[in-house]
């Protein structure tokens, strides 16, 4: 059914007028929507979280979207974390953001800060006789992907994250589906488009295989499904695609190239396909629905949904409400002086059309996941037959790209065919034993140069 | 070396690089039950471009995504030929 939508400032308010046949699920657990509202997964200690600084530290997304439904509106400020932080920035992060009070399921990290509240989490709620009622807007904090050493905190609000979802119709026949994790921005957007949008929602599970993950989208009638390029490639390799039929897909996170496109076009004829632009820092700038790849020129020239967009120096730069206002605890600002975030995201114009064509800096998309070249070529370096090495992204049909290594050899030493190749597999060796596995390169070539340019810098090419 | 040899080869290599299990590849096998994840499918396709010289889903923007190991080694087989 479509009815026009309640006006509420938080997200409770929201699952207060909606429809009672909406559902949460993942692998093991189910919630209906509209009990959220009026229950508690807190063990009913809402109130000691009045106005704290909240750790969300859960370790399944079904409690983390109990959990941040319960809290929006109560808590001061929700820090989100992800599941693969670093447990050696955790007291780093507690007090940038001043955290006060941690919420944890059964399978959080051992290792959190000592805070003063430490509330558990249960994915079975119960009827709480009186909530506090929602009163402040909460800040939430999510945590950036791709910088080396502590990650950076952007803060958002729920009016800001909110802004790109649709404004006026909710629809419970809507059954979203997501490949990402809610944690990170593009899985959170899929989860607020959710609530807000009237639909019900079916969680990822870490570990799930995939054929799995397909199967129980299918059981359960999901109509909206949600990944990166590389989660729907994942997909399109699994037999059990057959089990689902979407009306819309949508793809966002890393670049979608035409052949994913046309891969997805060919296995869902009649649904409509959209990839969207979004980042942790930039919000989401715009989506695309005709099909092809990259995004028409004509986007920059006019302000479209209150999102301005213009490419300097070579990157894309966004001004809109829907951007995160500020990094906790950091120095540099998010945004420029004229309100714009620089996205890193390097453009190249084709016809009419812009295209991405990778990151500033040689940062490496890999399956969503962010890779420093330098840090990789640090590793290399330290093999004693080694001069010098550049790290570059290769385009991968599967996660995007994947990292190959050019290495020049110092002078001497065998240069038959035969020791080049066991010099190649010893320069893996060292990588594998040092680097976590998805920045391993795939490939070593022996190269007789590189370029230095005028800087004295390896010259780094997009890609 | 055959295109299947190599490729079974570099599987197997990948498997022991990234700690995993690697099936019996049959022809008939689903790619994603043989125990290699999505990055080493990227790595495979990578190495097999340094071995084979060719890249068939990169080289041919129709090449659709194979399902079972057969599927994946007549793209190459084609690919190559």
């Amino acid at each position: 059914m479509k009815m026009a939508r309640t006006e509420a400032r938080s997200l409770r308010q929201f699952l207060a007028h909606g429809s009672s046949e909406r559902f949460l699920w993942d692998r093991a657990a189910c919630a209906r929507f509209a009990d959220l509202a009026g229950c508690t997964s807190l063990g009913g200690r809402l109130q000691e979280l009045a106005g704290a600084s909240v750790l969300v530290a859960t370790a399944s997304q079904f409690t983390t979207a109990l959990a941040l439904i319960e809290l929006d509106g109560v808590a001061r400020r929700l820090t989100i974390l992800p599941p693969d932080a670093d447990p050696g920035h955790f007291a780093a992060l507690a007090e940038r953001a001043e955290i006060d009070a941690v919420v944890i399921d059964s399978g959080s990290p051992a290792n959190l800060p000592d805070l003063p509240i430490r509330v558990a989490c249960a994915a079975e709620i119960v009827a709480a006789d009186k909530l506090p009622a929602p009163s402040c807007e909460t800040e939430w904090l999510l945590l950036t992907s791709g910088t080396t050493g502590v990650p950076k905190m952007a803060v958002h609000s729920l009016a800001g994250l909110t802004a790109p979802i649709g404004r006026n119709m909710v629809d419970d026949a809507v059954v979203w589906g997501t490949f990402y994790d809610i944690r990170r921005y593009g899985g959170l957007q899929i989860l607020l488009r959710a609530v807000l949008g009237g639909a019900s929602l079916v969680l990822s599970c870490a570990g799930e295989p995939i054929a799995d993950h397909l199967d129980r989208l299918g059981r359960h009638g999901v109509t909206h499904l949600s990944g990166t390029p590389s989660h729907w490639r994942r997909a399109l390799m699994s037999p059990a695609i057959r089990k689902i039929s979407p009306r819309y897909v949508r793809l966002s996170g890393e670049i979608a190239d035409q052949a994913v496109l046309d891969s997805l076009r060919n296995a869902f004829p009649h649904a409509s396909i959209g990839h969207a632009y979004a980042s942790t820092e930039a919000g989401v700038a715009f989506e695309v629905d005709d099909g092809l790849a990259g995004f028409p020129a004509e986007y920059l020239e006019r302000c479209r949904d209150g999102v301005e967009m213009r490419i300097f120096e070579g990157s894309l730069r966004i001004r809109s409400p829907r951007t995160a206002s500020r990094y906790v605890g950091a120095e540099a600002p998010l945004r420029g002086e004229d309100g714009f975030v620089d996205t890193g995201d390097m453009v190249e114009m084709g016809g009419d059309r812009l295209f991405f064509a990778g990151r500033r800096g040689g940062i490496i998309n890999i399956g969503g996941l962010k890779v420093h070249p330098e840090e990789i070529e640090a590793v290399i370096n330290r093999h004693p037959r080694v001069r010098m090495s550049l790290v570059r992204p290769k385009r991968s049909p599967v996660t995007g790209s994947v990292v190959i290594a050019d290495v020049v050899l110092k002078s001497g030493g065998d240069r038959a065919d035969e020791a080049l190749g066991a010099v190649k597999v010893d320069i893996l060796k060292l990588c594998s034993d040092t680097l976590p596995v998805y920045k391993v390169p795939a490939a070593i070539s022996i190269v007789p140069s590189l370029d230095v340019g005028a800087t004295g810098k390896l010259v780094r090419r997009h890609g | 070396m055959s295109v299947k040899l190599t490729i079974m080869e570099q599987m197997a290599q990948i498997a022991r690089e990234h700690g995993k299990i690697l099936a019996p590849l049959r022809d008939e096998l689903v790619l994603l039950d043989s125990g290699l994840d999505s990055l080493g499918f990227a790595v495979l396709v990578a190495r097999l471009e340094d071995r084979l010289g060719v890249d068939p889903f990169t080289a041919f923007d129709d090449a659709l995504f194979p399902v079972t190991f057969g599927d994946f080694v007549k793209v190459y087989e084609n690919g190559a030929h």
